[in-house]
């Protein structure tokens, strides 16, 4: 009854976020294999599917609590989203001093996200499909042996509060999606599935796990500090925790859609 | 002193005792084991730790028990000064490069509090290399932004330990910053100094080369060749000159804590102007004597320490001493106080050093021979620019004004005028002495100037159809005849 009750809101909620904002908008994303940082020789595949062309923003999240009273910051339960869950907002259902409706939301912990996602009958993203289509730049489905790629990449994660900027502020990858690298980090279904323990220097010792990034020995692509330093990041996340610099955006299955 | 003793005293009775009830009181023996075995230290009250940033370090010890001491840090990822009108962004223990200093004793119980701004873009963790244990703390301290990981250990083994970010790509972490000192004293401490200090080096790879303006970004191509824009003490070029340099008093003991954070470069740590009485070598616990420069790897420490006799500037550096001069790797260590010329007595008297031989030997030849070809006045004019650009330009200057109280000017100079011939004995022979050029006393010395006749010729004639001189001509004839 209960589960009934909350996919009626959630239906309710998709029609009514669909005629408001952008995350409408998804691009197509066709499915290939690709070798990810963790892999050693084996591809990994990665079927079709639609990806957000934006990360969901401040204005959009606004309208999700609006209906879903148990995701406002003072209702919401401790074992989903931790103290920092909404930390900038003013209160339950406006934004906080200086932030813009059209930024990222940030500040939100998995459990929160992977419900937005749900109730507009999407999901997050696995690591993989995000990887998959992050892995783009302007031109080449896979750039990530361009220094340039590499470069842009570690330059923002040195670029203090890009959390702030509004969406669509970089460029448009080769799949047609905005904003992968720039503004925030991005939650993924599994974003703990490939673990980096905060001790990088370990060798891999057979369990699935860069614990260790410099796991030298599991990673295919040593230089790619941009992905070590993500795969790090998604290690140390736990799913209630929300972070100043962790967004998110929502994928869905090809079939789905066409239904 | 007195102290000392007294334990002195209060030892050899005790081990007294212990002989002589050896086989009534075994317990004796064991309480004297487990004294020294940290593990098993007993540890008293609770404290938070004193941290300070660069160049300070908290207060000693001492005789204090072990105890349980709380350390908070703090990461923070922010933009500061790399050098002038260049900026970095550093990720940092503590806000610091190097990270707050922690002092704590053998047998303490850390509780380490490590917690990581909200602002941060990525996660980060601790390994100290005082741990015992996996890691040395950095699985067990691995953080994301806008938490707190509490750990805990028990110093085991006294010493000056490195302690720095491990977190994936472990390298980066590192040459943003991420890296500060732990020092495990002894039981009873350290023995007393004058002054302490705390020295980390580290090396920085930009985008941009060595001054290039602006914010610059990491480079990962630069730090995997190893090719340092910037090696520097403290985070920064500058971090220890002008108001910040170091200082002590004549008469005082410095120690210093140096560290080096890496990530790749091994540090040839020198004092210059001074000699290191004593080093702790790589932090532990064997000490050198009379040492000039130390090493120190990356990820590894030393204690040195001096006694400051004379007052000066001591130049802290890295010996690889393009580093030093090139790359920022430059400290002062300013002594005041009274001058001792025991030790040091300076300079006492500066003359003239005139073996009359060249050493290339190549103009003296050139000169034994005949006449070559008397050049035009244009080539003579055109050759004496050069020579004169090579030997009389950087005291006479570029406009023949000299330079006052030191060189004399040679535009519109009655000296060089009056009297040609003196003018070539000058130039051949050279000049000490007081003279009175255009009204002014100068009391120095030029040196022999070892080129040809021809040259003297060319470089005088330059001079005199110069600014303001009476355009006499010089011919090498007129030189050869100067002896």
């Amino acid at each position: 009854m209960k589960t009934l009750i909350r996919l009626a809101v959630c239906i309710a909620v998709m029609i009514q976020s669909q005629a408001y904002s952008q995350s409408g908008s998804m691009v197509e994303v066709k499915g290939g294999e690709f070798i990810p940082l963790y892999g050693t020789k084996t591809e990994v595949p990665v079927g079709d599917f639609l990806m957000d062309v934006y990360p969901v923003t401040n204005a959009e999240f606004q309208q999700f609590v609006e209906s879903n009273p148990r995701w406002r910051k003072s209702q919401v339960k401790k074992l989903f989203a931790d103290d920092n869950y909404l930390r900038n907002w003013k209160d339950d259902l406006s934004l906080g001093e200086g932030m813009l409706p059209n930024s990222p939301v940030t500040n939100v912990s998995w459990y929160a996200a992977k419900n937005y996602c749900e109730c507009q009958g999407k999901r997050l993203p696995t690591v993989d499909e995000w990887e998959y289509v992050a892995m783009a730049n302007e031109k080449q489905p896979d750039a990530r042996t361009e220094k340039t790629y590499n470069q842009f990449i570690l330059s923002w994660y040195e670029t203090p509060d890009t959390y702030k900027k509004t969406i669509g502020n970089t460029f448009k990858n080769y799949w047609g999606v905005y904003d992968l690298h720039g503004l925030v980090w991005e939650w993924t279904s599994d974003f703990n599935s490939v673990m980096i323990g905060g001790e990088s220097r370990k060798d891999s010792t057979g369990d699935n796990n860069l614990f260790c990034g410099a796991a030298a020995v599991g990673a295919t692509d040593l230089m790619n500090y941009a992905a070590f330093m993500r795969y790090a990041f998604r290690g140390s996340m736990k799913a209630q925790y929300s972070v100043k610099n962790l967004g998110f955006r929502c994928v869905q299955d090809v079939e789905k859609s066409e239904l | 002193m007195k102290n000392s003793k007294k334990t002195k005293k209060g030892l050899i009775v005790g081990f007294f005792f212990a002989a002589l009830f050896a086989g009534l009181f075994s317990s004796c023996e064991k309480a004297v084991a487990a004294k020294e075995d940290p593990e098993s230290m007993k540890v008293y009250g609770e404290s938070e730790a004193e941290m300070t940033a660069p160049p300070f370090v908290p207060r000693p010890v001492g005789k204090r028990a072990a105890t349980k001491l709380i350390v908070n840090m703090e990461v923070i990822e922010k933009e500061m000064e790399m050098s002038d009108g260049v900026t970095y962004v550093y990720w940092t223990f503590d806000g610091t490069v190097p990270g707050s200093f922690i002092r704590t004793r053998v047998g303490d119980e850390i509780e380490f509090h490590f917690k990581n701004h909200p602002d941060s873009k990525l996660p980060h963790n601790i390994d100290l290399h005082a741990v015992t244990g996996p890691g040395g703390g950095a699985e067990s301290s691995f953080v994301a932004p806008g938490h707190e990981s509490v750990f805990t250990f028990k110093t085991m083994n006294p010493g000056l330990y490195v302690y720095h970010c491990a977190t994936a790509p472990v390298g980066m972490h590192i040459a943003n910053g991420m890296y500060g000192l732990i020092l495990v004293e002894p039981e009873g401490g350290l023995p007393p100094v004058d002054k302490e200090y705390y020295v980390m080096q580290g090396d920085f790879y930009t985008e941009g080369e060595n001054g290039e303006r602006g914010l610059q970004a990491f480079s990962m191509e630069k730090a995997v060749n190893e090719d340092a824009d910037y090696v520097v003490f403290n985070g920064k070029v500058g971090g220890l000159t002008g108001d910040n340099a170091l200082t002590a008093k004549v008469g005082e003991t410095v120690r210093l804590y140096v560290g080096n954070g890496g990530p790749n470069l091994v540090s040839s740590f020198h004092v210059i102007g001074e000699i290191f009485d004593k080093v702790y070598v790589e932090g532990g616990a064997m000490i050198n004597e009379n040492v000039q420069t130390t090493l120190i790897p990356a990820g590894g420490a030393a204690i040195v320490e001096f006694k400051v006799e004379v007052p000066g500037n001591l130049v802290l550096v890295d010996h690889s001493i393009f580093r030093a001069f090139n790359k920022g790797a430059l400290g002062i260590l300013k002594v005041e106080g009274e001058e001792n010329p025991k030790v040091f007595g300076g300079k006492i008297e500066e003359k003239v050093y005139n073996p009359g031989t060249s050493v290339s030997g190549v103009t003296e030849e050139a000169t034994e021979g005949g006449l070559s070809a008397e050049m035009s006045m244009a080539e003579k004019m055109e050759r004496g620019k050069q020579v004169y650009t090579q030997n009389c330009l950087a005291c006479h200057q570029a406009t023949g004004a000299g330079i006052p109280n030191a060189f004399p000017p040679l535009a519109s100079s009655d000296y060089l005028n009056k009297d040609v011939h003196r003018a070539i004995e000058v130039v051949k022979f050279g000049l000490t002495g007081e003279i009175q050029v255009n009204g002014n006393v100068y009391n120095s010395a030029m040196p022999k100037q070892n080129i040809s006749d021809e040259d003297v010729a060319a470089v005088l004639t330059y001079v005199y159809n110069n600014w303001g001189n009476n355009k006499s001509e010089v011919t090498q004839e007129m030189v050869k005849k100067v002896k």
